[in-house]
C-alpha cells in the first residue's frame, strides 16, 4: 500500500511540485503568520512581562500600557503605607521625540525606572550596565535600533525632547511593537524627556511581602488610594496584548493572513490530490474489484496526502527558518520556536488529510463493477 | 469435482428512466473445481453481468449464488470484498495492471491486499511471476511489456493468494491470435492441472474450445450448453 501511494504520488513529477508548492505556501504563510502574532502578542506586553513586580497601580481605567495617564506621587507614599507591601517605585512610560545627529527626528518610547531596584528596567543588557542610568542624561536603547536612531556607539549625545541625552549602553532584541523604539532611562531623567509634571508619574509599581496574599494587598491599596486601579502583572500584561492585538484588529489581521495561507493551502492539496486520483481512478476500481476493502483505499489515499504533508512541511520549515533568520535584523518579531513548529506539523497534516477526504469519498464511492466495462 | 460456483434462478434488473431492463432473467448455473467455462453470446446478451454477479461485484435482484459453499447472495454489500479476496482472481480485458508499479509490485500489491507482506511476499510475487514465464520481468515497468506479458502478469496477479476461482473478462480481446491462443493455455492449466474453477467470458470463436463447456447467453438467458466430454 504504501508503494503505492508513494509511486502514484511520485509519478508525475509536475503534479508533484504543484502539490508540494501548495503546501509550502501554506507552511510558510502559517508559520510566519503565527510566528509575527506571537511575537507581536509577546512584544506589546514585554515591559510588563519583565518588569518583576506584583502589581501595577494605574489611574483608573487605564486600557493599555502606552496610555498610562499621569497621577501626583502623593499616592506613592499612600501605597508604601499599606501593610503587606515590600516597595514601591514610580514608573513612566511615554512617547517623546528623538532628534538625531543628521537633524532628523523619530518617535520614541520613554521608560523611566529606578536604576538601582531596575524593576521595570531594560534585559539583554549587551553593552553598559543599568546603574549608568544614573547619571544626568543617561540613557540605553536596542541594538536593533541603531540604525533607526543613528546610534553607533557609547557615549554619543542626542537630543530627546530638547534635553541632551547620552548613550551608556545597548539592549538587544528588545523590539517594539510600534515604529518607536524604547529609551530607558531613570525616573529622574525621564521627567525632562516626557512631557509630565515634575510630581507626577504614570505607574506605581508594588512588589508585596513575601508570603502576602496578592488579593488582600490588592483591596488594602484600593481601599486607602482614591482613583486608581490596581492591576496583577498577569493582568496587565493580558488587557495591553488583547488591546493591541484584538482591538486595534492588528492581531487580527496577521491571523487572517494565517487562516488564508491555510486556505490556499488546502484547496490547492485537495485539488492535485483529487486529480491524482482521478487520474489512478480505473486502478482503484481494480483494486476494489479484486477484493480490497475501502479501508485499504481510503490509507492509500491518506498516505499519499501524508508523505505530501511531511514533505512539504519539511521544505516549509526550511524557507520559515531562512524568512525568521533574515527577518529579525530587519526588526520584525517573528517567534519560531519548538512548539509552533509542532504545531505547524499538526496543522499541515490535518490540512492534507483533510484535503484528501474529497478523493476518499469520490472513490470510496466507485462502483467496482466498472473494471467490466473495457 | 467440487462445486465452486452455484448459480440459482438468478435475475438482473437495471433501472432505465421510468422503467427497467432485465439483463439476466432466470440463470442456472454450476461451476466446478478443475473445470473451464466460457460464457458466449453477443454484446448485451448479460454474459458479463453474469461474471460480475459469480464475482460478488454485482448483487443479483433475485436468486440464489453459492460461492465455494458459502451463499452469498444474502451477504452484506460490505461483506463482498471479503468473498472475492478470498475466493477469486480476476483478469481484465485491458489488463488493469498499475503503470506506477513494476510487474513484481503488481503481483505483490495484490499479496498486499490480502494480508501478505514483506520478504513471503517478494518470495510468492517471484513464485508466481516464474509460473507464467516472466521471472526476468520481476522489476520490469508495464509499460516495457507486450500485450501478451501484460496479460501473464495479469494472470500471475489473479492467483495471488491461491484463489479457488479464476473469472476473465475477454482476456484475449487486446491480443494477437498466437499471444490470444498462449493465455487461454495457460488458463485451461490452471484449471486441469492446478484445480481451479476458471470461467472466461469472449466474444472470441477462437478461443471457445479451450472451454471445457461453452454456454451461450442470449436475452439473459442461457440458450445453450457444449460440453466436450
Amino acid at each position: 500500500m504504501f508503494t503505492l501511494a508513494k509511486r502514484n504520488l511520485f509519478h508525475d513529477k509536475l503534479r508533484l511540485a504543484v502539490t508540494l508548492t501548495g503546501i509550502v505556501f501554506a507552511v510558510v504563510l502559517i508559520v510566519i503568520e503565527l510566528g509575527l502574532f506571537v511575537g507581536f502578542t509577546r512584544t506589546t506586553s514585554a515591559l510588563i512581562d519583565h518588569s518583576h513586580v506584583d502589581l501595577w497601580v494605574t489611574s483608573s481605567h487605564v486600557p493599555y500600557l502606552e496610555l498610562g495617564v499621569p497621577m501626583n506621587e502623593r499616592k506613592l507614599y499612600q501605597v508604601e503605607a499599606v501593610p503587606g507591601i515590600a516597595g514601591v517605585e514610580k514608573y513612566i512610560v511615554r512617547y517623546s521625540r528623538w532628534n538625531r545627529l543628521d537633524g532628523g527626528q523619530d518617535q520614541i518610547q520613554v521608560v523611566g525606572f529606578d536604576p538601582d531596584r531596575n524593576w521595570g528596567g531594560p534585559w539583554n543588557v549587551v553593552e553598559g550596565d543599568v546603574r549608568d542610568l544614573k547619571i544626568p542624561d543617561g540613557v540605553m536603547v536596542d541594538d536593533v535600533y541603531k540604525k533607526k536612531l543613528g546610534v553607533s556607539r557609547i557615549g554619543e549625545v542626542f537630543e530627546i525632547n530638547g534635553h541632551r541625552a547620552r548613550v551608556v549602553g545597548f539592549t538587544h532584541d528588545i523590539r517594539s511593537f510600534t515604529t518607536s523604539p524604547c529609551v530607558f532611562t531613570s525616573f529622574r531623567n525621564a521627567l525632562d524627556y516626557v512631557p509630565i509634571e515634575g510630581n507626577q508619574t504614570t505607574y506605581l509599581l508594588v512588589k508585596a511581602e513575601a508570603g502576602a496574599d496578592l488579593e488582600t494587598v490588592r483591596q488594602n491599596i484600593l481601599e486607602r488610594v482614591e482613583g486608581v486601579d490596581v492591576l496583577t502583572s498577569a493582568e496587565f500584561s493580558h488587557l495591553t496584548q488583547r488591546y493591541w492585538t484584538f482591538t486595534t484588529g492588528a492581531g487580527i489581521a496577521i491571523l487572517l493572513g494565517a487562516i488564508l495561507g491555510l486556505l490556499v493551502g488546502f484547496v490547492v492539496v485537495a485539488q492535485t490530490i483529487y486529480a491524482t486520483t482521478m487520474d489512478h481512478l480505473k486502478e482503484f476500481g481494480t483494486l476494489k474489484a479484486m477484493g480490497a476493502p475501502n479501508r485499504y483505499v481510503r490509507e492509500v489515499i491518506l498516505v499519499q496526502a501524508i508523505i505530501a504533508a511531511v514533505l512539504g512541511y519539511a521544505l516549509g520549515m526550511l524557507i520559515s527558518g531562512f524568512v525568521v533568520h533574515f527577518g529579525q535584523p530587519a526588526g520584525a518579531p517573528i517567534v519560531m520556536n519548538w512548539w509552533m513548529a509542532t504545531a505547524a506539523l499538526v496543522i499541515t497534516l490535518t490540512m492534507c488529510a483533510g484535503a484528501s477526504l474529497i478523493s476518499i469519498n469520490k472513490v470510496t464511492r466507485l462502483d467496482p463493477a466498472t473494471v467490466f466495462k473495457g | 469435482m467440487n462445486t465452486a460456483i452455484l448459480v440459482r434462478d438468478v435475475t438482473k434488473t437495471y433501472a432505465e428512466g421510468a422503467g427497467s431492463v432485465s439483463a439476466l432473467r432466470g440463470v442456472d448455473l454450476e461451476v466446478r473445481r478443475g473445470e473451464m467455462v466460457m460464457l458466449v453470446g453477443p454484446s448485451g446478451s448479460g454474459k458479463t453481468t453474469l461474471l460480475s454477479i459469480m464475482g460478488c461485484i454485482l448483487s443479483a435482484t433475485a436468486g440464489t449464488v453459492v460461492i465455494d459453499g458459502e451463499q452469498v447472495s444474502r451477504l452484506p454489500e460490505s461483506e463482498l470484498p471479503r468473498v472475492r479476496r478470498d475466493h477469486m482472481g480476476f483478469v481484465f480485458q485491458g489488463f488493469n495492471l498499475f503503470p506506477t508499479l513494476s510487474a513484481a509490485e503488481n503481483v505483490g500489491l495484490m499479496l498486499d491486499v490480502k494480508g501478505i507482506r514483506g520478504p513471503q511476499a517478494r518470495k510468492q510475487s517471484y513464485e508466481l511471476l516464474d509460473s507464467v514465464g516472466l521471472a526476468d520481468k520481476f522489476d520490469t515497468s508495464p509499460a516495457n511489456l507486450s500485450g501478451g506479458q501484460k496479460q501473464r502478469v495479469a494472470i500471475a496477479r489473479a492467483l495471488a493468494g491461491d484463489p479457488g476461482i479464476i473469472l476473465a473478462d475477454e482476456p484475449t480481446a487486446a491480443l494477437d491470435s498466437h499471444t490470444g491462443r498462449s493465455v487461454m493455455e495457460m488458463l485451461k492449466s490452471l484449471a486441469h492441472e492446478r484445480g481451479r474453477a476458471v470461467v472466461v467470458v469472449t466474444h472470441d470463436p477462437r478461443v471457445v474450445e479451450f472451454g471445457d463447456r461453452a454456454i451461450r447467453i442470449e436475452d439473459g438467458l442461457i440458450a445453450s450448453q457444449e460440453s466436450k466430454k
